[in-house]
């Protein structure tokens, strides 16, 4: 096809405009070369949480977190090391699904994230930190108890809180101690459980466990999540009589248990929880305060005795959200990566990783000490067992941790 | 809403969660007590299915059944995230006095919000069974349920039966949504958990049937109980689902419904 | 028809070449990994005209199957997906036997799939064998031995063949006397049966095809991703997720389901570039853009491309 001669000149004058724009350009950026890497001005983390879906509510609560770190970080001028690079959070919303979680971590790994933090259930942390390996980009896992999250030797897979069998330890030792306070009143236990990842892992190991201390597990109650109604349980509870009743539910179910329990004036020396959704939460004790009385949970907890606690709960207060443990242990997790970013003197992913595998990090609110990973599980990481009181949480075990005394056995009502 | 217009409404539970932070929101803020709020979302509901069937639903699935199901799946997500959006996930309950409160019933003490449910699906039941069977409008509805192009030959608009249809099925959600608030929570996920079970409640009960749907449920419930005692809440669930199974597979038409 | 296939064919084997980005890639692959679920369901579903609201039931026995033989039993990765796809064609058999024994049809059939999806995922999730609630998690050993690679693509390629062969194999069936069957019985079933046709046989033998299929889906997930649970491998979202893409694209159709799940990926992906930054809002639109689509387009996306509308309401 014949070109107009006019037609012709344009389009050779635009492509010369054009070489011409690419060149000056090219010069533009020349300089930079010339000067070497400068500083990043951010440094991002990507937070793979499940934003909707079934666990959307625990997604909220873990970006909270975050977000008061980053802001604390950011306003106190950011990593310093950086020039003042401040922390940037980049959500990849898992859906509640793993393959969600996948997509995300791929797609957030080719936008400059320097690392990756969340999971939140076992499933999702599982099959993105494959994803994150792949990607060699760290991912500090923030919740999932599974033991797999950190034993299969990938690349960069560190988790601050503990694991399964950590968890289950120090509730034994902790329901030992307390209970042979108490001249061992507690003899019998029944097990109520959600059915998923957690709860059956947590309920299996306490049921293996507790007969080694001399306590006998009656029975073990499974329960999906959700969970409509508590009726048959709380009745089964009653007519089985156990000294000792060990949950470990979500929030919603959790409650909805308590108060079955309270309801059907269940006769037991106490309810003591493992990982336990409600009984740490402040709405549940403040609007169910007769059915919360008393329960006993060992879970993620902050460290009372730290003044940092103490500016942390203040400003959870003022913002109004609520005390939960994503919202402990992503806020700590923030700082943990910030830390590491400000040592190793880059957002790159290798150094953070190496920084975080060094990491002796204390300015976190969880009662862990200055973190040390093994393998990536962090070992000073543990638990400690709160209890409801009047209309406060008080940590009650170990005593090194602890705002009150306990009160077991429950007065009898 | 099943019997008459054979839509699988996808979007059940997630118009029980809007009922739900309906009623919420009127405890919360106008201080209205959950059955009387009953009066309100009751007409309200009804008004909205109504107009969510003939506008909305009926437009855009053009009659086809596969696309019904398809656009109130679209509803559902939309009505979900819509409330995850505007409300969080943070639970909601409301605390009122009588939730607590047992009744002796001879073997053992059962909540009174649920003995008031129990009264009221009877009733409500009653009260369709009198719609159905004295009204002229029951009549129109059981005909468009039984012979579409009959009736609508008679000339009976069967747009309006069907967004009717819908309309009765919200409102009896809602009224749902109040009796259980006093014992339930409310979050943007809580619909879920009722969906699949008020799928088999209507298909056991029996197509059409109103009673059948009654007492259907009620079976159910003692379905649920009983695997739930025998196998444990979580293997239990299957209980309502072999049930389920076994009543298509030799009575599809359900315990009391009509031929289909 | 044909020319158009191997067109796609092309662009799919040649697309790999364009993508540096690891997600473009993965979005790719689960892309097609939709486009092989959503055909399984196509052939029962659209073709045969026996919608199934529990086509997980197929796709998650192919996965826990797989799963249960190499960790529990140390069966190497391709014989534990020949078990696992007969597995899922069993299954089929089965769940075909009894509903189209007792004559179920329409939404009772729909229903029942969901019902039997329902059983196996309580079943799976309270059973040890299976992983209870933890689910299955199938160790890393990258290689082609254990179906397992490390470089990413050769997934990608994986899927393009089965998805090629998945619909090569519903062409022919659109063309065969099985399929013109399936037509008639789609259509009407009482006439079908009236002019001799073995309605039984013909449905027996599509829904297990379909089983097969989906359980072929299944294998490639817990290989892809060496994780399934009771309800990811069971639950309504894969269900829901076999029956979009054929629904959107076009049932009936071959390549409904491929148009479907690249109309349903690219829209997600669109959403949540533009929407992402508050969560469910993107879903949000997800739904509304998914309503557009069937309000404008009822016939699904191939409605588009054949002007002509398919069969009758």
């Amino acid at each position: 096809m014949a070109m107009d001669p006019s037609k012709q000149k344009f389009r050779a004058r635009r492509r010369d405009v054009l070489r011409a724009a690419a060149a000056v350009t090219g010069l533009a950026g020349f300089p930079g070369l010339v000067l070497g890497q400068s500083n990043p001005k951010t440094v991002k983390i990507g937070m793979i949480q499940p934003m909707t879906g079934m666990f959307a509510y625990n997604g909220q609560q873990a970006m909270a977190g975050a977000k008061l770190a980053a802001d604390e970080i950011n306003a106190r001028g950011g990593i310093k090391s950086l020039g003042g690079a401040k922390i940037e959070l980049v959500i990849g919303d898992a859906q509640s699904k793993p393959e969600a979680a996948v997509a995300e971590v791929d797609k957030l790994s080719e936008q400059g994230i320097a690392c990756f933090l969340g999971g939140y259930a076992s499933g999702i942390a599982l099959t993105a930190t494959q994803a994150s390996a792949r990607n060699k980009v760290p991912f500090m896992v923030d919740g999932p108890v599974s033991d797999q999250v950190t034993s299969r030797g990938l690349y960069g897979v560190f988790r601050f809180s503990p694991g399964f069998k950590r968890i289950t330890d120090v509730a034994l030792d902790n329901l030992d101690a307390i209970n042979k306070t108490a001249a061992s009143p507690a003899k019998t236990v029944m097990l109520v459980h959600e059915d998923g990842a957690f709860g059956s892992g947590l309920a299996k190991f306490l049921a293996a466990e507790l007969p080694k201390r001399g306590f006998q597990v009656l029975d073990m109650i499974a329960h999906p999540t959700p969970t409509r109604d508590f009726t048959n349980i709380g009745l089964r509870l009653r007519s089985a009589k156990p000294d000792l009743i060990v949950p470990s539910s979500y929030l919603n179910e959790y409650t909805l248990l308590a108060r079955s329990i309270h309801q059907h004036k269940v006769p037991m020396k106490g309810i003591y929880s493992v990982i336990g959704g409600g009984a740490s939460n402040m709405k549940f004790i403040r609007e169910y305060n007769a059915a919360a009385q008393y329960i006993m949970d060992t879970n993620h907890w902050v460290d009372p005795k730290k003044a940092k606690t103490r500016e942390f709960v203040a400003a959870l207060e003022k913002a109004s959200i609520d005390l939960t443990y994503e919202v402990m242990l992503n806020y700590s997790g923030v700082l943990l990566i910030a830390d590491a970013a400000e040592r190793a003197k880059s957002a790159e992913r290798d150094p953070i990783t190496q920084a975080l595998a060094a990491s002796t990090f204390e300015g976190h609110v969880m009662p862990y000490g200055p973190t040390k990973f093994v393998d990536g599980q962090n070992q000073g990481a543990q638990p400690i067992t709160t209890q409801v009181q009047k209309m406060a949480v008080e940590v009650i075990q170990p005593s090194q941790f602890a705002s009150a005394k306990p009160v077991f056995p429950i007065p009898a009502a | 809403m099943y019997g008459v217009l054979h839509i699988i409404n996808f979007a059940h539970g997630s118009i029980l969660m809007l009922a739900l932070y309906a009623g919420f929101f009127l405890f919360t803020l106008g201080g209205v007590d959950p059955y009387l709020a009953i009066l309100i979302l009751a007409p309200a509901f009804f008004a909205g299915g109504y107009l969510l069937q003939r506008y909305v639903i009926a437009p855009i699935s053009f009659g086809k059944d596969t696309n019904v199901l398809l656009v109130t799946l679209g509803l559902a997500i939309i009505f979900d995230n819509l409330a995850l959006y505007l409300w969080t996930s943070n639970t909601r309950t409301i605390d009122v006095k009588y939730a607590q409160v047992f009744v002796d019933v001879g073997v053992t003490a059962v909540a009174l919000p649920k003995l008031v449910a129990l009264g009221a699906a009877v009733l409500i039941g009653v009260l369709f069974w009198l719609l159905m069977t004295r009204t002229d409008a029951g009549k129109a509805i059981r005909a468009v349920s039984k012979e579409r192009q009959g009736a609508r030959i008679v000339g009976i608009s069967v747009e309006h039966i069907f967004a009717l249809s819908f309309g009765l099925g919200s409102a009896v959600v809602a009224i749902a949504a109040c009796l259980l608030l006093p014992t339930f929570y409310v979050t943007p996920q809580v619909g879920n958990a009722f969906v699949l079970i008020a799928f088999t409640t209507v298909v056991l009960g029996g197509m059409g049937s109103f009673i059948g749907a009654l007492l259907g449920g009620l079976f159910l419930g003692v379905v649920e109980a009983y695997s739930g005692l025998l196998l444990g809440e979580s293997l239990g669930q299957i209980g309502i689902f072999l049930i389920f199974i076994v009543v298509l597979l030799f009575r599809p038409t359900g315990l009391f419904g009509q031929r289909a | 028809m044909k020319k158009i296939f191997l067109i796609i064919c092309i662009f799919f084997l040649v697309l790999p070449l364009f993508i540096t980005s690891r997600f473009w890639l993965g979005f790719w692959t689960t892309t097609l990994f939709f486009a092989l679920l959503g055909q399984s369901w196509n052939i029962l579903g659209g073709y045969g005209g026996q919608v199934s609201f529990g086509h997980a039931v197929f796709f998650g026995t192919g996965a826990y199957v797989s799963a249960v033989l190499q960790v529990r039993f140390g069966l190497d990765a391709w014989t534990s997906a020949a078990i696992a796809v007969a597995a899922g064609a069993l299954v089929g058999a089965f769940i075909g036997a009894l509903s189209f024994r007792y004559g179920l049809r329409g939404s009772y059939f729909a229903l029942v799939t969901l019902a039997f999806a329902e059983v196996f995922r309580v079943l799976v999730n309270a059973w040890d064998f299976t992983g209870s609630g933890f689910g299955m998690l199938v160790p890393m050993k990258p290689g082609a031995a254990s179906l397992q690679f490390a470089d990413r693509t050769w997934f990608y390629y994986a899927i393009l063949l089965l998805v090629v062969l998945a619909y090569a194999i519903t062409w022919r069936v659109e063309r065969s006397r099985f399929g013109a069957y399936l037509l008639a019985i789609r259509e009407n079933e009482d006439a079908a049966r009236a002019l001799g046709i073995n309605a039984f046989r013909i449905k027996l033998a599509a829904i297990t095809l379909s089983g097969a299929m989906a359980a072929v889906a299944g294998v490639f997930y817990i290989q892809y991703y060496l994780f399934v649970d009771s309800h990811v491998g069971y639950g309504p979202a894969m269900s829901v997720n076999a029956l979009l893409a054929p629904l959107i694209g076009g049932a009936g159709t071959v390549l409904g389901p491929l148009i479907g799940a690249i109309a349903l990926g690219s829209l997600a992906e669109l959403t949540s570039a533009l929407l992402g930054k508050q969560p469910g809002v993107n879903l949000l639109a997800y739904g509304v853009l998914l309503l557009v689509i069937l309000r404008f387009l009822p016939n699904g996306l191939m409605g588009l491309l054949k002007r002509a509308p398919r069969g009758s309401s």
